[in-house]
């Protein structure tokens, strides 16, 4: 104590009491008590929300980086590769990495072919990772590397490559800049081709900048599976050379050609002339593109982009008589030895429907009808059958359903209405007009009226298999029987190869081969133009059906028959399959030989 | 009470010295300094191109603190009772000083003066509860019986009243405000010998609180910014990258910690993702890299530390002893208890220092003052040695 004297401060000299000790300990204990609630409270958040916490911090402090997966493969039915992968780079900066920043932009200009102000404004935006150039090829990838660069970062990838460039390039289609399909089997096997993609998980600090003690963790990507066509490249390959040739001969707008197993609708080939290039895809030769609106030029490259054969409809002429004469066959009001005469034209209600051939075909029976593909014999045909009745058969072969092919955007049927089937309507349909298909739906009907009634389901997809394990998806497509019965087949089968032996089909005889089929020359809808389209459908051996085909000439120039000008086409084609699937000419040996899968 | 340590005896002049005490003081002392370079030295890095940055300027001020305190305790106590109404009256000058162009605006806040040693500025708010103890002490021994009446408690408020509002308005510091009335009510509730009036004010402050909270939460008539603090407080998810931000973050790391932490200088959270990692927040960051088992440990000594201190008061030669210390326990404690309480969301976020441990100048040397106070009226305990 001090020896002050100050005794006005004597106060200050009072002792503790009792209740101020009494008061001091109960408020340290107090205190010690809010201690204790707090050390529970850290408790509560440190072992029992421990893991809630953590994890929501570990989200928080991890950067994701993904790695592609290598998308699946497309193969041809023998295991041709028809879609590959191929290394490509990214290029990106992470910004508070680089040092240098100029040399970083001189570089990247520089290999990347890109401009300063596009660069510069990347690798100097404030930005954890900023991406430069995807689909950078691998060689220029490397380059980069080899500068070393802080803070330029070299990621390799996979870009979609198609080995075969145009090769069935509506049928394939291609992939965009995420290597997502976009375009035909590419879209439509999206779930088996794209794999699962990888992840590097790196520690970041709330700038971004990696923390290295941290390490990294990897998820692996999972590779999409491969996926096996019906495709075959030799038929593909010379089918396309058919149609350049047409296309190049007739200076036609455009050529089809399909080829479809009978039995199981695999389809053989699907060429729609001219292709694209798939490595390309948005490539629009000779036309300025500066002077397009994006709308217009995305409008372009739609219509480079379709599939004529399932995207488009059109009228199939007379190719359809196949389906009326079945219809014919099925509601039993006609036969082989029925007779029509024809005097060159048909009156209908108050319309004179005329015939190909203005004289007339006089009097025939109903195999001469169709091989003579006679309009009136047809008309008549139809009217007999009845506009209901005729509908139910429309209806019956599936014509009014779409056909379930594995690819995108397929169209629909264009048809009268029941109640709007007037006679004159229901005359025009029983030749093939005034209502409208897409190509490859004439091509399964006829299918399944001469395969014995068996509606198949057309498609490429056979099965997706994983490379890496071998594990293997089939997949399967819903098949419908009698559609008409064995017994019209037949007799279509006997008709239309009269209509290849004798009739208007001769041009697609194949030597040493029985092949059944029907031509048609249709006009271009608006009519009048005087532009038309010529077809062939064919199918081969004719007795028992393993191939059916269709060649399509879109508004040739000079001559126009079908059996002029599209016939010969898959006569060639024949000729040079027919040996290459294993089917045997009857000359040599008589009867089935199975189509090779 | 409690008093099982010392014995009165007059005519020994022997000093006591409390080993206990000094222990957890220096301990929580050096803890703080590694805290802190630990918690700073990566934004310390990025934003001053030095690790040890605030490691050093604390270091400083801890040991212009520690020379303070031997000082003061060297001083006998009574030595300060004739600057109890100086204290309170300069606390007022330089509170509103900060107003004036003397002032330093940081953190978004205008709560320091200069002084004219570069690198250390003033924080009045700290002046103002070392005086405001000092004050106190003084009133409750010249009030005498008088404290016991609603007028004695209504004159023992008022002057902390006015510091409280001045802090809170002027500095625009709540949180500091709301610790010098803290302090106040406790040395007033230890000097008087009544419990009801006390235990009423309890019960209508907590009524109060309550009341505001649920007012805030069912209905939206205070939609000011401090009423968006408390929704925040209920449901810090709510606005994540905002208001909750801190808070979430302070809870990150918390929780990331578990039971043994991640090991010392491994927070993730410290890297730029948490504000104030190395002041406010300090204890979140001593959770995520020492665990349950580290938090506990520092609970643990600032328990010590004021169970030291209440064995001291009890035991003071007098009252104005008894009533320093209690001060300065009630400070201590608040301090870390609201503290503790932010991070861990147990209260709405507001600013409030870890004493001994937080980064700030002021804080720690004001507060060692505060401990040579209480080594002081150690010192004037005359115990008989065994």
């Amino acid at each position: 104590m001090s020896g002050r004297k100050e005794t006005d401060l004597d106060f200050l000299r009072s002792s503790l009491r009792f209740h101020h000790r009494k008061k001091i300990t109960i408020t340290v204990f107090l205190l010690i008590g809010a201690c204790v609630f707090l050390i529970g409270r850290l408790t509560h958040f440190m072992i029992f929300c421990s893991e809630h916490y953590a994890e929501a911090a570990r989200e928080l402090h991890e950067r994701e980086r993904t790695i592609k997966a290598a998308r699946g493969r497309i193969l041809d039915q023998n295991g041709v590769v028809l879609a590959d992968n191929r290394t490509v780079c990214t290029i990106s900066v992470i910004y508070h990495q680089v040092q240098d920043r100029e040399e970083v932009i001189r570089v990247l200009c520089r290999e990347l072919d890109l401009s300063e102000e596009y660069v510069r404004k990347r690798v100097e935006k404030r930005s954890s990772m900023e991406r430069i150039k995807s689909n950078v090829d691998k060689e220029t990838g490397d380059r980069i590397r080899e500068y070393d660069l802080a803070g330029v970062k070299v990621d390799e990838d996979y870009k979609r490559y198609y080995p075969y460039g145009e090769l069935a390039s509506k049928v394939l289609g291609f992939t965009g800049s995420d290597n997502q399909g976009i375009l035909g089997l590419e879209v439509k096997y999206e779930e088996y081709l794209q794999g699962t993609k990888g992840q590097i998980l790196t520690m970041t600090d709330a700038k971004g900048i990696e923390v290295e003690r941290e390490g990294e963790r990897r998820v692996e990507p999972i590779a999409g599976m491969d996926l096996v066509t019906s495709l075959d490249l030799n038929i593909q390959t010379y089918a396309t050379q058919l149609a350049k040739q047409a296309y190049l001969t007739k200076e036609a707008q455009s050529v089809s050609i399909m080829v479809m197993n009978v039995k199981n609708g695999e389809l053989l080939c699907m060429v729609n002339y001219p292709e694209f290039d798939l490595n390309d895809p948005y490539a629009l030769d000779g036309i300025g593109l500066e002077a397009q609106s994006g709308a217009a030029v995305q409008d372009l490259l739609n219509a480079k982009w379709r599939n004529a054969c399932i995207n488009d409809t059109y009228e199939p002429g007379s190719t359809f008589k196949i389906i009326t004469a079945a219809a014919g066959l099925e509601a039993g009001v006609v036969a082989k030895d029925s007779s029509f005469y024809c005097p060159g034209y048909v009156v209908v209600d108050d319309r004179r429907i005329r015939c190909h051939k203005i004289a007339g075909h006089g009097s025939q029976d109903f195999v001469h009808a169709v091989m003579n593909s006679c309009n009136p014999a047809f008309v008549t045909l139809g009217l007999r059958i009845g506009a209901e009745r005729y509908y139910e058969y429309f209806e019956q072969f599936g014509l009014k359903k779409k056909t379930g092919i594995d690819l995108p955007g397929e169209a629909g049927t264009i048809m009268h209405k029941l109640e709007d089937m007037g006679n004159v309507e229901l005359a025009t349909v029983s030749f093939g007009q005034s209502f409208q298909i897409t190509p490859l739906q004439l091509l399964c009907t006829a299918a399944s009226i001469v395969n014995g009634g068996v509606r198949v389901t057309p498609h490429f997809g056979v099965k997706a298999v994983n490379s890496a394990t071998g594990e293997e998806k089939e997949f399967s497509y819903p098949v419908m029987e009698g559609i008409v019965s064995a017994e019209t087949s037949e007799t279509m089968r006997y008709m239309l190869e009269k209509v290849v032996s004798e009739g208007g089909g001769k041009n697609g005889r194949v030597e040493g081969y029985s092949i059944g089929g029907k031509t048609a020359t249709s006009q271009t809808l608006p009519r009048g133009t005087g532009q038309y389209i010529s077809s062939f459908l064919a199918f081969a051996p004719a007795q028992d059906p393993q191939v059916i085909a269709i060649a399509i000439i879109n508004r040739p120039k000079g001559a126009y028959y079908g059996g002029q000008i599209a016939a010969p086409i898959l006569r060639q084609l024949y000729e040079n399959i027919l040996p290459y699937l294993g089917i045997m000419r009857y000359t040599i040996q008589e009867g089935e030989a199975p189509l090779r899968d | 009470m409690a008093t099982e340590n010392y014995e009165r005896v007059k005519g020994k002049t022997e000093h006591h010295s409390d080993v206990s005490l000094w222990f957890a003081l220096l301990f929580l002392l050096g803890f703080g300094l590694v805290m802190i370079y630990s918690a700073s030295s990566y934004t310390a890095f990025a934003d001053y191109g030095d690790q040890m940055f605030y490691l050093k300027r604390q270091a400083v001020a801890v040991g212009l603190g520690l020379i303070a305190m031997i000082v003061v305790s060297r001083i006998p106590y009574h030595f300060w009772e004739r600057f109890s109404v100086l204290g309170v009256l300069a606390s007022a000058v330089l509170i509103c000083l900060v107003k004036t162009p003397l002032g330093v605006e940081s953190h978004g806040a205008r709560r320091w003066i200069k002084t004219g040693i570069p690198g250390f500025n003033l924080q009045p708010a700290e002046v103002t509860k070392l005086a405001i103890i000092l004050f106190l002490a003084v009133l409750v021994c010249k009030m005498g019986s008088a404290i016991r009446t609603w007028k004695g408690l209504i004159i023992m408020m008022a002057p902390p009243g006015v510091l409280f509002l001045m802090i809170w308005k002027i500095t625009n510091n709540m949180s500091s405000a709301l610790i010098v009335m803290a302090i106040a009510a406790i040395m007033v509730f230890v000097a008087s010998p009544d419990y009801k009036k006390f235990v009423l004010l309890a019960i209508l402050a907590i009524a109060a609180a309550i009341g505001l909270v649920m007012l805030i939460k069912y209905t939206d008539v205070l939609g000011s910014f401090r009423a968006s603090r408390i929704r925040v407080w209920l449901d810090p998810e709510s606005d994540p990258d905002d208001k909750g931000f801190q808070t979430l973050q302070a809870l990150y790391a918390i929780g990331s910690g578990g039971v043994r932490g991640k090991g010392l200088g491994q927070s993730m959270q410290k890297l730029s993702f948490l504000p104030e990692s190395q002041n406010d927040m300090i204890f979140s960051i001593i959770c995520e890299e020492l665990g349950l088992l580290g938090a506990a440990s520092i609970m643990l000594m600032f328990t010590i530390l004021i169970w030291r201190m209440m064995i001291i008061a009890n035991n003071a030669t007098d009252l104005f002893g008894g009533m320093l210390v209690s001060g300065v326990i009630a400070h201590i404690a608040v301090q870390a208890i609201l503290n503790v309480a932010v991070v861990t969301n147990t209260i709405p976020n507001t600013g409030i220092s870890l004493p001994f441990i937080s980064y700030g100048g002021s804080s720690v040397i004001f507060l060692l003052i505060e401990m040579g106070l209480v080594f002081s009226v150690a010192r004037g305990i005359e115990y008989r040695g065994n």
